[in-house]
């Protein structure tokens, strides 16, 4: 017998409710949100792309510090996070700000991070959540952790990480999806697939035709969604929350995205390896265009309701980055008092040496 | 009070804990159903339940990742590395993730997880199971390394370990699992982690040893006393942090060490320990502090393995070295 792989990859073709135009094209999948429901992922989405002009603003004078830009995810990162509940863990990557904030990290906290202070990791009581993860693929083999946590608790909440197209190349991607899986454990991987691992196109990472297709390996369900669109995005990763807390184990989910910026602020250049063709094919799916028409169709937004949001959000960054001025400069005093609950002797020596030296 | 060997100590400490405490977690390789590969974990997931002691898929990342992860919910992590050479599959979830919770959540995370594994030579392992690795993790700050040299402290340093809120690298030498037995409290009891203990007291020579290294290193303190020599023997019993008190006070009384190390010379143990002991001590020296180790090449083969390693003639050799300088 002939085997081929186009039975798998037939059925990873994309889900999708709204067009790029902001019809819906889909009106089986059309998740079951109320008018404030949609207005406040609508007022999300406008203040976390007002959120990323500003950092990067501040970036460029030198005000922010580390920073990797959203833009063009926000129908991804805001879609997979409005299904969550609060009691729900997040694992994020380090472009997965905007999820934190929106699951409850003060703004100020957020900058703090950007600049290197350890407060800024420093969450609190309730905002359940890791920090960023810079190490690539190693949030998805601590979810299958937290989820197997959980599912041992009783809870009935979710382990829900992410990564990028480049992520799924690490073993850790494979190995942590597996874990979850032998588990029946409640997690939600998700992979923003934005096509490029820096500079690396999607088409070097793998052969495989789909990202989603890689839950299969681990005999799990994997989709993909267009991560344009914010109503299919939030549909696919409410039915894979559903399944988790059912006790019917993890889900995949793929989200086809396009990050309009570079990959951080510290000097990468996507003209050496994007086309400008390529940024205004991405850019007429824009996530808010899209979403904007949906809901103006619907009566439900206004560019009167649009400039609220800016201005809220321009005012509270403003105050924001205000605190984060404000906060006491991070020590290697504090440093040092963190690296364990009990400091050993040869620490508490060098405590001594640098607290005098902070002294002066 | 039972005669137990290491490898039974080690299973009665788990299970102590396993009693104490329904947060604790024993998973790895293996460790389910068969016990783990030495029977390090007999009989606990019979008695504990699969929930609680179960085999994980054969992946060693992982294995770190989602000790991470459990104990962000709350949990106590005991996961087993089948052997400690596999530790390069782990790197990242022990250096980069467990080592660095504490830290970088400015001190609102913890990872109260302890790593148990194997290693040592003179068992004649295929290539990666025997390695002394102990050097690469006492370079990562935020972690704790235990290496036990005997039964009683084998049972009561692990107790200490899967109780510390900190991650430790609790490394068991395959050459002491069943090499001897002794006497070991049935009850639960501590022994303190950070704390070396004087195996032998002596005043002409101080020979500092941990793991499998103290059996020769008290062998060759018999040895030596044949020709007066009188030496004391120190067990480190945790090699980060290093207990220095107990090892400067012995060292002002002899003046004159041997630092002994079953892991290859360059960067270990043994380097820092001395280098530490000639700056705070180098006024009571009488001799330069010397080294017993092995070779710098990577583990040999188990037909080398004999001579590669370093046993009592060696240590007997140094010490007479230094005592005649």
């Amino acid at each position: 017998m002939k085997r081929t792989l186009e039975g798998i990859e037939e059925q990873f073709e994309m889900l999708q409710i709204l067009n790029e135009n902001g019809e819906v094209v889909n009106e089986e999948a059309l998740p079951d949100l109320s008018d404030e429901e949609l207005k406040e992922l609508m007022h999300r989405m406008v203040y976390t792309r007002i959120l990323d002009q500003r950092s990067i603003a501040l970036n460029r004078q030198g005000r922010l510090g580390f920073y990797a830009p959203t833009a063009g995810q926000e129908a991804s990162q805001l879609g997979t996070h409005f299904a969550l509940e609060k009691e729900d863990f997040i694992l994020p990557g380090y472009r997965d700000v905007p999820q934190l904030i929106w699951h409850g990290l003060p703004l100020y906290q957020a900058f703090l991070f950007s600049r290197g202070h350890f407060h800024g990791n420093q969450f609190p009581e309730g905002v359940n959540a890791l920090s960023p993860q810079i190490i690539i693929g190693a949030q998805y083999t601590q979810a299958a952790g937290v989820a197997l946590g959980m599912k041992r608790r009783g809870k009935k909440s979710v382990a829900i990480t992410y990564t990028g197209d480049g992520g799924t190349s690490e073993g850790d991607f494979y190995e942590g999806m597996n874990f979850a899986a032998v588990y029946d454990a409640p997690a939600i991987f998700v992979v923003q697939n934005n096509h490029f691992a820096i500079s690396v196109p999607r088409e070097k990472q793998t052969k495989a035709k789909t990202l989603a297709q890689k839950a299969v390996a681990v005999g799990i369900p994997g989709i993909q969604v267009d991560g344009m669109d914010v109503l299919a995005v939030y549909a696919a990763t409410k039915q894979a929350r559903e399944r988790a807390i059912n006790g019917e184990g993890p889900t995949l989910i793929e989200t086809l995205t396009y990050r309009y910026g570079p990959h951080t602020m510290a000097g990468d250049d996507p003209t050496r390896y994007r086309t400008e063709e390529m940024d205004t094919e991405w850019e007429r799916q824009d996530p808010l265009v899209r979403f904007r028409k949906y809901l103006e169709a619907k009566g439900l937004w206004s560019e009167e309701e649009e400039n609220k949001v800016i201005d809220q959000a321009k005012e509270e960054i403003k105050a924001a980055i205000k605190d984060a001025d404000n906060y006491p400069k991070m020590k290697v005093s504090d440093l040092i008092n963190n690296m364990y609950e009990v400091l050993p002797s040869n620490l508490e020596e060098q405590l001594e040496v640098y607290k005098e030296k902070e002294s002066k | 009070m039972a005669q137990m060997t290491m490898i039974q100590a080690i299973t009665d400490a788990l299970r102590t804990e396993l009693k104490n405490d329904e947060n604790v977690m024993v998973f790895g390789e293996d460790v389910g159903k068969n016990g783990g590969v030495f029977r390090a974990t007999e009989g606990l997931q019979a008695e504990f339940g699969e929930d609680r002691v179960f085999d994980t898929p054969l992946a060693e990342s992982a294995i770190g990742g989602m000790a991470v992860g459990l104990a962000i919910e709350g949990f106590r992590p005991v996961p087993e590395i089948q052997f400690f050479g596999f530790v390069y599959e782990v790197m990242d979830a022990i250096s980069g993730q467990l080592a660095r919770l504490r830290y970088r959540s400015g001190g609102t995370q913890s990872a109260p997880v302890t790593i148990r594994a194997p290693f040592g030579g003179g068992v004649h392992t295929p290539e990666l199971h025997a390695d002394s690795l102990e050097g690469l993790m006492a370079q990562q700050p935020g972690l704790k390394v235990v290496i036990p040299s005997n039964p009683y402290d084998a049972k009561g340093l692990l107790i200490s370990a899967i109780r510390d809120n900190d991650p430790v690298i609790y490394l068991e030498h395959m050459k002491l699992y069943r090499s001897f037995r002794e006497e070991v409290p049935e009850e639960e009891y501590t022994v303190e982690l950070g704390k070396a203990a004087v195996k032998r007291e002596g005043t002409d020579v101080t020979l500092i040893a941990y793991g499998a290294m103290v059996q020769a290193s008290l062998k060759a303190a018999e040895e030596l006393e044949k020709n007066n020599v009188s030496a004391e023997v120190i067990d480190l019993r945790t090699v980060s942090p290093i207990d220095l008190d107990t090892v400067l006070a012995s060292v002002k009384k002899t003046g004159r060490v041997v630092v002994v190390q079953e892991a290859q010379r360059q960067a270990g143990i043994a380097a820092h320990l001395i280098s530490e002991i000639q700056e705070r001590a180098i006024l009571h020296l009488e001799a330069p502090v010397m080294r017993v180790a092995a070779p710098d090449t990577v583990f040999a083969f188990s037909q080398a393995e004999e001579v590669w390693l370093p046993n009592h003639n060696d240590i007997v050799e140094k010490a007479n070295e230094v005592i005649n300088f």
